[in-house]
């Protein structure tokens, strides 16, 4: 699977996660700005990474701004904003889900 | 080594000053001997001056202990104004040994942390860019935090010598009569400060308001004070506090500060004559407003209320619903005014408020104390300090002082954001569980194990869901998952005095 065009999903406000992706050629990269980076900056990477694996996503740039989203809201975000670029929006991809 | 509450304390530095580690909350009957001031004798005149070069110049010499008072709060201008006037001289080596430090003070503060005028640091707390250099190791020595009770004791005992007390005041005589309540920039009391007139070995006012010799009502008196500088401003007053302290309107803490009410009216302290002290976070002061309807409602008065006054107990007051406050200092305009038109608002310095040793304090008079917490443990241990990053970010305050009231609650939210309050360990111990009664989050409330007492009293009330401390914590944990451990290096940037002067614990520098 191939990000064509960037889209972002999520808000700046507190507990939530505002994540945007956009075309990669290495890999993937997360750039992940938190308060919590400290505590659970790890936990939230990874959580990022699952749902890009679950796409068979292989290169993607995430630029991730989290306000202390919990794990649901990372994933439910991530998702969206993955949707929303390779513009399945209307037709989710259940097995991810 | 390790203190009772097991956490590990710097052997090196527990020996370099001689400290011992925190054992218990009780403080028996030993016999305190008191330290007392120098006094340059004067026949009261000539103390007023404009030139506080020359004050600072005659008076402040290296490696001396200089003090100041917060009263003036995020509208500070004497800390500033003398700090920079103490650089431009070149002092160095200085101990700084302020009641506590506010966002006002903080650039000054590291600028004179960075070129070696201040090398140590006694306070109740710090905040922000201060607190982030503190933990980052900018200085050699490590800051001892004090509470305001412990801060008293100190200075009475001498493990703070005092050279030199900048005091700001809103208004003062020529020989130095001053009260907090009058003038433009009028905070109400001079609770903290009243401990630096009276054992100081030199007293310096400063004030823009020079009223008519004799001033009354004094608060400072003329025989404590050397000098009366005057300064074009000593504070804004726009920022020394709100006009109000707004009421919270987040449900998170409306939540909590209903079910902290209910836990008091269910108890066995709520009777008429009872007494309570409320700090300042939001759900504590919500508690006052939800208290007012139950006491009405039952017909039950307080005796008093304690510690640092709002304008929701200033509204209880007028109401004739607390017989007095006795107030230590005023978060808002609205108190501090009160300090003047109600002769029931008593001033009281931090010696009568929260002093472990002296012929009694009124903390160990209080019933019930409603408290913050930034974390607290399953041993109900309390951090007020230190933040989810390890960055010193708070302060002590009265928290271990007013944990001595017959029942101490602590509110706090399960989580914020994704961190968690309720944990295994806390960060930084701070108040010690032992005189934690009952925790009130808005997942559910604990108690204490030891007070069996309040676990009958609290059981099967409708709209109190009881948990066990370990079960609040695990829930807090299922929600934001498994943290990280944080990082420190080994050097020690803070001591936490307990009130009675033991090491309760230690804080280390961060390491990014």
């Amino acid at each position: 699977m191939e990000i064509k065009k960037t889209a972002i999903a999520g808000t700046l406000e507190s507990s939530d996660i505002q994540v945007t992706v956009s075309k990669g050629n290495d890999g993937i990269k997360i750039d992940l700005t938190s308060d919590v980076k400290e505590r659970f900056g790890k936990n939230i990477v990874k959580t990022i990474e699952e749902i890009v694996n679950k796409f068979g996503i292989e290169n993607i740039n995430i630029k991730a701004v989290d306000q202390g989203a919990l794990d649901c809201v990372i994933k439910a975000r991530t998702i969206t904003a993955i949707q929303r670029s390779l513009g399945t929006s209307e037709e989710p991809d259940w097995e991810v889900l | 080594m390790e203190n009772k509450l097991e956490r590990i304390l710097p052997d090196d530095l527990m020996k370099k000053y001689d400290y011992k580690p925190f054992e218990t909350t009780e403080i028996g009957h030993p016999i305190i001997q008191r330290t007392a001031p120098k006094v340059r004798v004067s026949d009261g005149d000539g103390k007023v001056t404009n030139d506080l070069a020359k004050i600072v110049k005659d008076n402040v010499k290296d490696g001396m202990t200089i003090s100041f008072h917060h009263h003036f709060r995020n509208g500070d201008f004497i800390f500033n104004t003398v700090m920079e006037e103490i650089m431009k001289q070149g002092i160095k080596n200085l101990t700084l040994a302020p009641s506590s430090l506010t966002g006002a003070m903080n650039d000054v503060a590291i600028k004179a942390i960075k070129n070696g005028t201040v090398t140590n640091i006694t306070t109740s707390g710090m905040r922000g860019e201060l607190g982030d250099v503190v933990s980052h190791g900018a200085l050699e020595t490590p800051v001892i935090f004090r509470s305001h009770g412990g801060r008293a004791r100190a200075i009475e005992n001498g493990d703070i010598k005092i050279d030199v007390a900048f005091l700001g005041v809103p208004n003062a005589d020529r020989c130095g009569n001053a009260n907090g309540m009058y003038g433009e920039e009028a905070f109400g009391s001079l609770g903290y400060a009243l401990m630096d007139a009276a054992y100081a070995d030199k007293v310096v006012l400063l004030t823009d308001n020079l009223v008519d010799y004799p001033n009354a009502p004094a608060s400072i008196k003329q025989t404590q004070v050397d000098y009366v500088v005057e300064v074009d401003k000593v504070g804004d007053p726009d920022k020394i506090g709100s006009g109000a302290t707004r009421f919270t309107k987040d449900p998170k803490n409306l939540k909590i500060a209903n079910m902290v009410s209910d836990v008091i009216t269910n108890s066995s302290y709520f009777k008429d004559g009872f007494s309570f002290q409320t700090g300042s976070g939001g759900a504590a002061l919500a508690v006052t407003r939800y208290l007012r309807n139950a006491m009405i409602d039952q017909n039950i008065k307080a005796s008093f209320g304690l510690g640092g006054i709002t304008k929701p107990m200033v509204d209880l007051l007028e109401e004739g619903l607390i017989g007095k406050l006795m107030d230590v200092q005023d978060f808002d305009k609205a108190a501090a005014n009160s300090m003047k038109e109600n002769k029931n608002q008593q001033e009281i310095d931090a010696s009568w408020y929260a002093d472990p040793d002296n012929k009694g304090a009124m903390v160990d008079q209080l019933d019930v104390s409603i408290l913050s917490a930034l974390e607290i443990d399953t041993n109900f241990n309390v951090n007020v300090l230190t933040g989810s990053d390890g960055v010193i970010r708070g302060a002590v305050g009265g928290h271990q002082d007013a944990a001595m009231a017959k029942m101490t609650i602590i509110c706090a939210p399960l989580t914020r954001g994704r961190i968690p309050s309720i944990v295994k360990s806390v960060d930084t111990a701070v108040t010690p569980g032992s005189s934690i009664d009952v925790l009130v989050t808005d997942y559910g409330v604990a108690v204490n194990p030891n007070r069996k007492d309040l676990q009958e009293q609290l059981s099967d009330i409708p709209g109190i869901n009881l948990y066990t401390i370990d079960e609040l914590a695990e829930k807090a944990q299922k929600i934001v998952g498994q943290e990280e451990p944080l990082n420190y290096t080994d050097k020690t940037v803070g001591l936490v005095e307990y009130r009675d002067g033991s090491i309760i614990d230690s804080i280390k520098e961060v390491k990014d």
